[in-house]
């Protein structure tokens, strides 16, 4: 009981200090619209990519694209939070660490989930229409975020600055998303480019988006959602390791 | 279990920290600390006092030695301990992107104070330090001693039994440190809590602390109540400049219990120093001055450690 009001209560500050936050939630819109508005149209008009135009076909990615780089980023409020002490007061409270964990796991998600929110309702936009499958599809979300906020927090916790942080996410927010087939299909590519984007566990939350929105899948939603709830439980798992160790 | 019958709040044996590179930061400390005590640990940084108090709080581990706080082990139930105090750290801990209204709530979450009460506690603990028009601003557009006093309030919301404070006043201006303190002692009366003071400030230690523990390179040189502390010097302070006192005919003197010479003046330690200060300037020769005191808590320090008390970031050496 304590336990479950304990990750509440962190929940609550995170998705609080969210919101107040308008601009941090404006610019994170900003670039996949870009991307959208002018990468989708700017290469759609060469070609269509299964029967439909690469906007659309797009679209699903460039919602993961949003998760990845927010949701890993989001890593970085650990470095802050140590930084100014408020860690110490939420580690002193009689929470386990991993409840702490958990709770900044679920504020990342929530975070994540009201920004792809925003994304979704511009759908009509992009050709793409979400109907009744949208249950599915923010479960979808859901699990990959628990996934890559744990991987941000990951590396959060063992990071002292932010600057420290940024360099190291940089180097795992790109592969993430340019491995993830987010931007092209996975037939004909070179066994080398396959490989690394079937290691990726974020392909398959690619995959499961635009299955549901666009009905063309590779692996298949069972597939997927096995791949993803294993990378979900295996990155809390790291993490709540990372955060037991972790010194103040 | 047995630990409400006890009024030993707080037990350490032999409690030592060794950090990598085999530095001892608290070396083999034994105190007890009594129910409704307002305690302090005084010493210059570094001395060891936050490292005891972030073991005591169970922030950090003890390499050896055993500490219980309300009847519980830091060690053995660290969630015990947790739930029995309160603690305010040296450097604000507080959300600044939050109100001080929900830094309150999140802190009564964290400690599981029912839903039922958790408004009246909130209320109460801001009436205590008077930040209820407060309580919807941002802590960020608070001063630091506002910020200091939420975070006092929040120490106290969840009721626990022990209070820590870790150097309440440090790097606060006169007027916010003499309103903390007042606080301090309201919440004595009132509460009847049992606080734990680290402190390098000697004036803070005097004026809260009941009893005061003086620590140097991690371990406690000395342990008493003030009044004890400085009657141990065995009287008052006399300070006098004089180019050549006679120093044969003060330590003659037998109520001059101590002379020390600094330079052109010379320091004595004199019993009832009021009465027999005429008979001393008579026998020192020329005076160019004299300044007369009760001896202060920095004598005490100086007695014991055998320096000059560094009040402010003498962290070298």
């Amino acid at each position: 009981m304590t336990e479950l009001t304990g990750l509440y209560a962190i929940w609550e500050r995170e998705v609080r200090v969210y919101l107040r936050e308008r601009s941090r939630v404006i610019s994170s819109i900003v670039s996949p619209i870009l991307w959208l508005v002018v990468y989708g149209v700017g290469l759609g008009s060469q070609f269509n990519v299964s029967g439909m135009s690469y906007q659309s076909y797009i679209y699903p990615g460039i919602i993961v694209m949003a998760l990845i780089f927010s949701s890993v980023f989001y890593g970085a409020s650990i470095v802050w939070d140590k930084k100014m002490d408020f860690l110490k007061e939420v580690l002193v409270a009689p929470v386990r660490r991993s409840t702490a964990f958990m709770g900044k796991v679920a504020g990342g998600a929530t975070d994540g989930l009201i920004q792809a929110t925003i994304i979704l309702l511009l759908s009509p936009f992009f050709g793409v229409n979400v109907g009744l499958i949208l249950v599915l599809v923010y479960l979808f979300m859901f699990i990959l975020l628990i996934g890559l906020v744990s991987i941000g927090l990951l590396i959060g916790s063992f990071m002292e600055s932010s600057e420290g942080f940024s360099l190291i996410g940089g180097f795992i927010v790109f592969p993430l998303f340019f491995l993830s087939g987010a931007l092209f299909p996975l037939n004909n590519l070179p066994d080398w480019l396959l490989t690394l984007t079937i290691a990726n566990p974020v392909t398959y939350g690619v995959d499961a988006m635009r299955g549901l929105m666009l009905g063309t899948y590779r692996f298949g939603l069972l597939i997927d959602f096995s791949v993803l709830i294993i990378f979900a439980a295996v990155m809390v798992g790291l993490g709540s390791m990372a955060f037991n160790k972790m010194k103040l | 279990m047995s630990t409400n019958e006890s009024t030993e709040m707080v037990t350490v044996t032999s409690l030592t920290k060794i950090y990598k590179g085999s530095v001892k930061a608290v070396d083999g400390v034994s105190l007890t600390i009594q129910k409704g005590e307002v305690f302090g640990l005084l010493g210059p940084n570094g001395a060891g006092k936050t490292t005891t108090l972030h073991m005591l709080s169970t922030i950090l581990k003890p390499t050896s030695g055993e500490a219980k706080v309300n009847g519980f082990d830091v060690a053995k139930q660290p969630g015990r301990v947790r739930q029995s105090i309160g603690i305010v750290f040296q450097d604000p801990s507080s959300d600044e992107l939050l109100t001080g209204y929900e830094n309150l709530r999140m802190h009564a979450l964290l400690y599981g104070v029912p839903g039922s009460i958790r408004r009246q506690r909130i209320d109460e603990v801001l009436d205590l330090v008077d930040l209820k028009d407060r309580r919807n601003d941002l802590l960020k557009n608070y001063s630091g001693g506002m910020r200091r006093r939420l975070e006092i309030a929040r120490g106290l919301l969840h009721r626990p039994k022990v209070l820590f404070l870790d150097e309440p006043t440090l790097g606060l201006d006169p007027q916010t440190r003499e309103h903390i303190w007042e606080y301090i002692e309201k919440l004595v009366k009132e509460e009847k809590l049992t606080i734990i003071i680290t402190t390098h400030y000697m004036d803070e230690a005097d004026r809260l602390c009941d009893r005061i523990a003086i620590m140097d390179k991690g371990a406690i040189i000395v342990l008493d109540t003030p009044d004890e502390l400085k009657r141990s010097l065995g009287g008052d302070i006399v300070k006098i400049k004089a180019k050549t006192p006679n120093f044969f005919a003060l330590e003659a003197l037998d109520y001059v219990k101590l002379v020390e010479a600094d330079g052109e003046e010379v320091k004595l330690t004199v019993d009832d120093a009021g009465t027999h200060i005429q008979e001393i300037l008579s026998v020192i020769g020329k005076v160019d001055s004299v300044e007369l005191r009760p001896p202060s808590l920095s004598d005490v320090f100086l007695k014991y450690t055998g320096r000059e008390y560094r009040e402010q970031g003498g962290g070298g050496s």
